[in-house]
This record gives C-alpha cells, structure tokens and sequence, in this order.
C-alpha cells in the first residue's frame, strides 16, 4: 500500500474535517458547532450543498464525487441511447410494417376505382352486353378498393385526416356501385339511360371518390416521410451523452495516473471500454440504417412512385384510345386541327414511355428490369396496334377499328393489359425491395437498446468499482 | 430532427407532382362520360316561328329579311345539280355524318347490335343512299352538342343531324336545310305525380331538371312559375350538376332517383325518355315551337340543296314510315312533318 499522493495529503492536512470519513459516508459528517449550524429557514438542498462543498475539499470525498458522476454519466448515456434508439427503431419499424404499407394501399385504392371506372365505361363501349372479363375486372377492383379501405381504416385513429378521406370513400362507393347496377340494369333493356347511369357514376367517382383516394394517398405518403424521418434522424443527444462520459473518463484516468503513477485502473477501464462499444455501435447501427433507407428510398420508394405513374399513364392512354372510338373523330384540340383524344392518347403514351425509362434506369437489378422491360415491350405492340386501328377508323371501318380496340384477339386492349400486369410484377417486385431494405434498416436497430442499456450498467458498475478501489486506500 | 420541416415538404411536393398523371387520369374519366353517355343538349334559340300547315310536299316561299330573321327556318331551293361538296363526298365514296348516339328514338347506340339507329340516322342514311347510291357508304362521326358547329366548319364532317334546332343565331354559323321535324318544349313528370299538370302555377316549389344552356332553362328564367331550377354554383367549374345538367336524359335518371321532380325539355326527347321508363309521362301542351334541321358547312350550298331535294321525296312516305319505326308510340299524334319554307 502507498502512501497517499503528495497532492492529497497536502490537501488533507489542510482540510479542517476530521479523519477522512469511511466510504459511503461521505460527505463527512461536519461536526458543527450549534452557533454554525444550518439557520432555521435553509432546506435540506443547502444543507447538501454545504456537504458536497465541504466533501470537495478532501481527496476522497471528490473521489466519491467523481465515482457518481462518472456512473451517473454512463448510466445516462446507456439509457438515453437506449431510449432514443428505441424510438428511432419504432420509426423504422412504422415504415416498414405500417406506413409504407398504407401509402402504397392508398396508390392501389386510386388505381382500383380508376380502373373500375374506365372498365365500366369500356363495357359499354364495347356496344354489345357487357363481357364478362369486363364485369370479372369491375368486380375485381371494387373489391381491391373494399378491402384496402377497411384495412387502411383499422390503421387509422379516428380524428386523421385519413380517416376523414376513409370515411368518404366508404360513403360515396356503395353509392357508385348502385349508379353502376341501375346502368347495366338499363343497357341490359337496350336504353340510352343507362349512358346517364354511367355518366352519373362517373361524375361521382371523379368529383368525390378519386379526390378522397388522392388525399388519402397525400396523407398517407406524408405519414411515412414523417416516420422516414424519425427513423434516420441523428441520435444527437445519445452521442453528445457517450462523447462527455468518454471524455471525462478519459480525464478521470489521466488524473488518476498523474497522482498514482498507475496507468489502469481496471474498473474506469472497463467503463472506457463499454462506452466505447456503445457508442461505436451506436454509430455503426445508425449508420447502416440511413443506407438502408436511404436505399429503401431511391430504390424502393421512388421506383413504386415512377413506376405508379406509368401506370396511371397507360390507364389514362387507354380511356383517351376508348374515347377516341366513342367520340369518333368529332372532338378537336384548342386549335381545331387534331382529334382530342387521339392527342391526349399519344401525351399519356410519351409519359408511359418516359417512366418507364426512368423506372429502368432506377432499377438495380435484373429481376427488377424484367418486368419494366416486357412492359415496355407490351406498350411497343399496344402502339403499333394502335396505329392500324387508327387507321381502320380513318378508312371508315369503324368495326374493324373497334375490333382492334376492344376485341378479343390481338387487340390494343390485350396490349394494355399486358403492360399493366407487367407493372404490377415491376410493383410487387420494387415493393419487395423496399421492405427488405427498410427491414435492415430496422433490424439493425434491433439489439441495440438492449445492448446499450445493458453495456451502460456494466460500465457505471466498472467506473465506481475502479473509484472504490481507489478511496479503499484511504482506510 | 435538423432541417426536418423543409426537405419533407419539398419531398411531399415532389411525389404529389407525380399525381398529375393521376389527375389527367380523373379528367379523362371525367371526358368519358361526358362523352360516353349522350351528350344531348336541347338546342337552345327560342325561334318565333310563323305557324305552318303541316303538309308533306307543300313548299312556301317567302320573303326572308336576314336581318330581322322571322324565318330562320327557310332554306334553299332543292336541287339535284352536283357542285364542288357533292364532288368532294363522291370522290371520297363515303358520306360523313356528325349525330348522337344516346337519344332514345333519335340517334342512339342499340347496346344489343352495337349500332346506331333511330329517327336522325334513317335520315342520315336517306341522303347517304341518295348521293352515293348505298344507305351503307357512310361514316358517323357522334359528336357533343357543342361541338356540332366546330366540326361542320373544321371539314370533320359534311352534315350534321343530330336534333339540331333551327334558329336564328345559327343560321349565321351553318347552313340548314328545310325543316324536317317540328318540336316544342314540355313538361315531363312521373305518372303519379297528379299536383304536376304542365309549363303553369303547378310547377311552384318543386325542383325541376333541365340541360344546361337549353331553350328549357331559357324558358324557366323568363318565367319559372316558382320552381327552382338553378345550380348554387352553375355556369362556374364547381357547378354540382344537381338541377342543371349537361344533356337532358340526365335529367331522367336524377327524377328516377327522386333528386328532382319534374323535367322540362324538348317533346320529340321527352317522349324517348318516357319510352325508358313508363313510370313518367308528359304533362300539359307542348309551350314552344322548333323546328329541326339538317345542317351544313355555310356555302356548301349545292349539299344543302341536295338534301332539301331528298326531303321533298323524304316526306312522301320514308317520313312516316320513320315516324312509325321510331316516334309514333312516345310522341302520337303528329300527322306529318312540318312543310319546307324556301327562301
């Protein structure tokens, strides 16, 4: 056993407590005189701090001190990473399983009644009963729409601005669906009425039901950026925690070495060590999760987005190549040189073409240009076909253009269907990618909180034992 | 979360411009069914038309004063002689015609056969038959109301007919033939409805439906007799289409559905909507007079003449035969069709 530094004794033959007090008593009792005594009025707070002032003026008492610290320091560190982790893995957890989901739900939602509502149209378009794919494709979306809104509303807390939007859609459907039936209840009989029904169901799904499915998607979108955001923001406060118990550990060891010329002290040792972990892990986890989104986001998020719009482009071609045939020619463009609808057709086609370049220019691998590629393909055949049906109804054969357009063989239509099947393979597969990415974003977050909980523990543990061992020799 | 606020609403703004191709999509829906289903609006002009003796073959010349327009209904002097139109519909073989395709009896889609029929393309195919000698060699362009000048002058099609009124701000526009049918506005109203009997004070508070722009709505705002029939917001984008809409059969299925109580349109489109649903009838006289005719670009006059010239055989019998087909059971009671006044 030394004899203690030079420093401390000095100090401690200066000090005017008595014999320095055992561990865990400090700080030492004062032995007040009653006229020195606490005035009547001064709290215990004062009291403390006449304790605390008093105990840093011995040597063990300001190592006492430095033991809390030190472990109330890695303590914190270990917990304020552990909860600030925690909140960021549940953000990340949200994006995955929750809001991602629901936006790419609320997109689908769109897509399904825009699709209802131009194949109830082409159904009577096709100027015979309306065939009974049409009806299977009709039935099909109403029923996608259905239930996506029932599970975004069991997603959704009841004040939201989503729940607002679901509740409207859940209003106004069953009210088009009734429009839809009184026209095919009407076509049925061979009357023009039901064009009114149709036309009225329409006016319903595009003045009430695709605004809500908009506004839905806009929120929900929101929702997940919101939770994006979370999920990759710094932990700030958690690095600043583990930088100052770093630093004053490390100042704790130094001052350590200076009086005692010992250069470890196994306990501040094991404390540097466990900060050290966390706050590497910390780093390191975190770090992975923002690749991880990040990938999530371009390679994922954005390739759903473009590849959403290429789906909604070729949507919009085909009702503009529908209507080319309804309006037969007599509808122009502003300068009254074009038709219409065979404009807007060619627009909505360019746009199709242009996401889907985009969309494989975003994909990373083959499995995801594959199906953007057949789709692409699809869209070539679908403008070629276009082109003779054109010129069909140029010639005057308005059947036979007709035929190209929504008959059973190598139709136009057929085209469009394969470019939207392909997109929906280009979909799922985007989708996939996406949840595996915001996945390893989450999963690299998994242990952490734990682990810094735990390791934070350790690390206090080891600081007050290193200081123990120290003030031990003060007995 | 450092400069949290602004990316998220930037990136927000940046998916939301990817809707636009979802908004097109909400607007072509939109097209489709203003398309798809009938537009039909009643033709508006409110022509003081003289009385005429209704009498098939007897043509009337008068003395027309193209400014005070008394007679916009009288046309040029039948002839057979070609002239650069007809030319023009020879060489291309086939004769092109603007119609509707959802007036009930007049021109509309059968959804059975997939083809256009009624009063207006019996017609159509007349002329057709008559200038290229096959009711067949013809194209039928269905076009809106409002389209149905722009495509007579643009060259989209060579004739229009399609309901089309004679009046006089028209006949500024296009060129039409003679008249071949005579109209008049009319209150339509379910069966059962007995408080309803016509265009008189027992219209009073109830909620009448009527196309947008039509000589109905003109009617109603001269004199309403009490009824409402306007729109909060008609005329601007966010018109709700509940008592002004934009083609009268809409009007049916919003009575059908107990959204309004009574329609006021023309009779001869009256009567096709009480022949879908035999729940509702006519009530009261007929309180205007139209006339319909074929319509031209302005200075094809030898196509205009040529059609007034099929009219004059036209009313010697294919006119009844056609009224039979397609008016007489909805629309009874019309001994034949209007004379032709020349000019």
């Amino acid at each position: 056993m030394t004899h203690p530094p030079n420093a401390s004794a000095a100090s401690a033959a200066r000090g005017t407590a008595p014999a320095p007090a055992r561990p865990g008593t400090v700080p030492a009792q004062p032995s007040p005189a009653p006229a020195a005594g606490p005035p009547a009025g001064r709290g215990a707070w004062a009291v403390g701090r006449e304790k605390l002032r008093e105990a840093a003026t011995t040597e063990p008492g300001r190592l006492q001190i430095l033991g809390a610290v030190l472990a109330l320091l890695v303590v914190a560190f270990g917990a304020v990473t552990a909860l600030e982790v925690t909140g960021r893995a549940s953000a990340a957890d949200d994006v995955v399983s929750r809001s991602q989901p629901l936006s790419a739900d609320a997109a689908a939602i769109y897509r399904s009644l825009a699709d209802a509502d131009t194949t109830a149209a082409s159904g009577f378009l096709a100027g015979t009963l309306e065939p009974a794919e049409s009806r299977a494709r009709y039935t099909r979306d109403i029923t996608t729409a259905s239930r996506l809104l029932v599970k975004a509303a069991s997603n959704t807390d009841g004040s939201s601005e989503s729940a607002r939007e679901i509740a409207t859609l859940n209003e106004q459907l069953p009210r088009y669906t009734g429009l839809i039936e009184r026209a095919r209840a009407a076509n049925r009989q061979g009357l023009p009425l039901g064009g009114a029904y149709l036309r009225y169901a329409n006016q319903q799904m595009s003045s009430a039901l695709l605004p809500a499915a908009e506004r839905l998607y806009a929120a929900e979108t929101e929702r997940l950026h919101r939770d994006d955001d979370s999920a990759r923001a710094w932990p700030f406060l958690s690095l600043a925690l583990g930088l100052l118990a770093l630093g004053v550990l490390v100042w704790a060891q130094r001052r350590n070495y200076a009086r005692t010329n010992r250069v470890f002290n196994h306990g501040l040792l094991a404390a540097t060590a466990a900060t050290v972990v966390v706050l590497l892990w910390l780093l390191a986890a975190h770090t992975v999760t923002r690749a991880e989104l990040n990938s999530a986001r371009t390679h994922g998020q954005e390739s759903l987005q473009v590849l959403n719009t290429a789906r909604i482009s070729s949507l919009t071609a085909r009702a503009n190549e529908n209507l080319t045939l309804v309006a037969r020619g007599a509808v122009l463009t502003e300068d009254g040189k074009n038709d219409k609808y065979e404009a807007d057709y060619t627009a909505s086609m360019s746009a199709l073409t242009a996401a889907l370049a985009t969309a494989r220019e975003l994909a990373d691998d083959d499995a995801g240009r594959g199906p953007v590629e057949d789709s692409a393909e699809g869209a070539a055949a679908w403008r070629e076909r276009h082109k003779d049906a054109r010129a069909k109804d140029e010639a005057g054969d308005y059947e036979g253009a007709l035929s190209r357009v929504v008959g059973a063989g190598e139709s136009t239509g057929r085209s469009f269907d394969e470019v939207d099947a392909a997109l929906e393979r280009a979909l799922a597969h985007e989708q996939t990618e996406f949840t595996r990415s915001a996945g390893d974003a989450r999963d690299a977050l998994t242990a952490l909180p734990l682990g810094a909980a735990a390791l934070g523990i350790l690390g206090a543990a080891g600081a007050v034992l290193g200081i123990n061992r120290r003030l031990s020799e003060y007995r | 979360m450092p400069n949290g606020t602004d990316p998220l609403v930037r990136r927000t703004a940046k998916r939301l411009r990817g809707w636009g191709g979802v908004a097109a999509m909400a607007v072509a829906c939109g097209l489709t069914a203003s398309l798809t289903l009938l537009p039909l609006a009643q033709d508006g002009g409110g022509a003081a038309a003289a009385p005429l003796t209704a009498g098939p073959g007897v043509g009337t010349g008068v003395q027309v004063k193209a400014d005070t327009c008394e007679h916009p209904e009288a046309s040029l002097t039948p002839s057979s002689a070609d002239g650069p139109s007809i030319r023009a519909v020879k060489d291309r073989g086939k004769l092109i015609v603007g119609v509707d395709q959802s007036s009930y009896r007049w021109g509309y889609r059968n959804p059975e056969k997939g083809v256009l029929e009624g009063f207006d393309i019996d017609l159509a195919r007349a002329i057709a038959k008559d200038i290229l000698g096959d009711p067949e060699a013809i194209i039928f362009r269905t076009i809106p109301t409002n389209q149905r000048i722009a495509a007579l002058n643009s060259g989209k099609v060579d004739l229009v007919v399609r309901t089309m009124t004679i009046n006089c701000k028209r006949i500024e526009q296009v060129a039409f033939s003679t008249a071949y049918f005579q109209a008049g506005q009319q209150v339509l109203a379910p069966k059962l409805d007995k408080g309803i009997t016509g265009y008189d004070a027992s219209l009073r508070g109830k909620r009448i439906c009527t196309a947008e722009g039509s000589t109905a709505y003109d009617a109603l705002e001269e004199n309403s007799f009490g009824a409402v029939f306007k729109d909060e917001a008609d005329g601007t984008k966010d018109d709700k289409d509940l008592l002004t809409v934009p083609n009268q059969l809409d009007c049916l299925a919003r009575l059908q559905m107990g959204e309004v109580d009574a329609v006021v349109t023309d009779n001869a489109l009256a009567a096709g909507q009480a022949a879908q649903d035999p729940a509702v009838e006519l009530k009261g006289r007929p309180f205007t007079e139209e006339y319909y005719g074929v319509a031209a670009r302005l200075g094809n006059d030898d196509l205009v003449r040529r059609v007034n010239q099929v009219l004059v055989g036209y009313r010697q019998g294919p006119w009844q035969k056609a009224y039979k087909d397609w008016l007489a059971k909805d629309l009874p009671g019309i001994a034949g069709p209007p004379a032709p006044l020349y000019k």
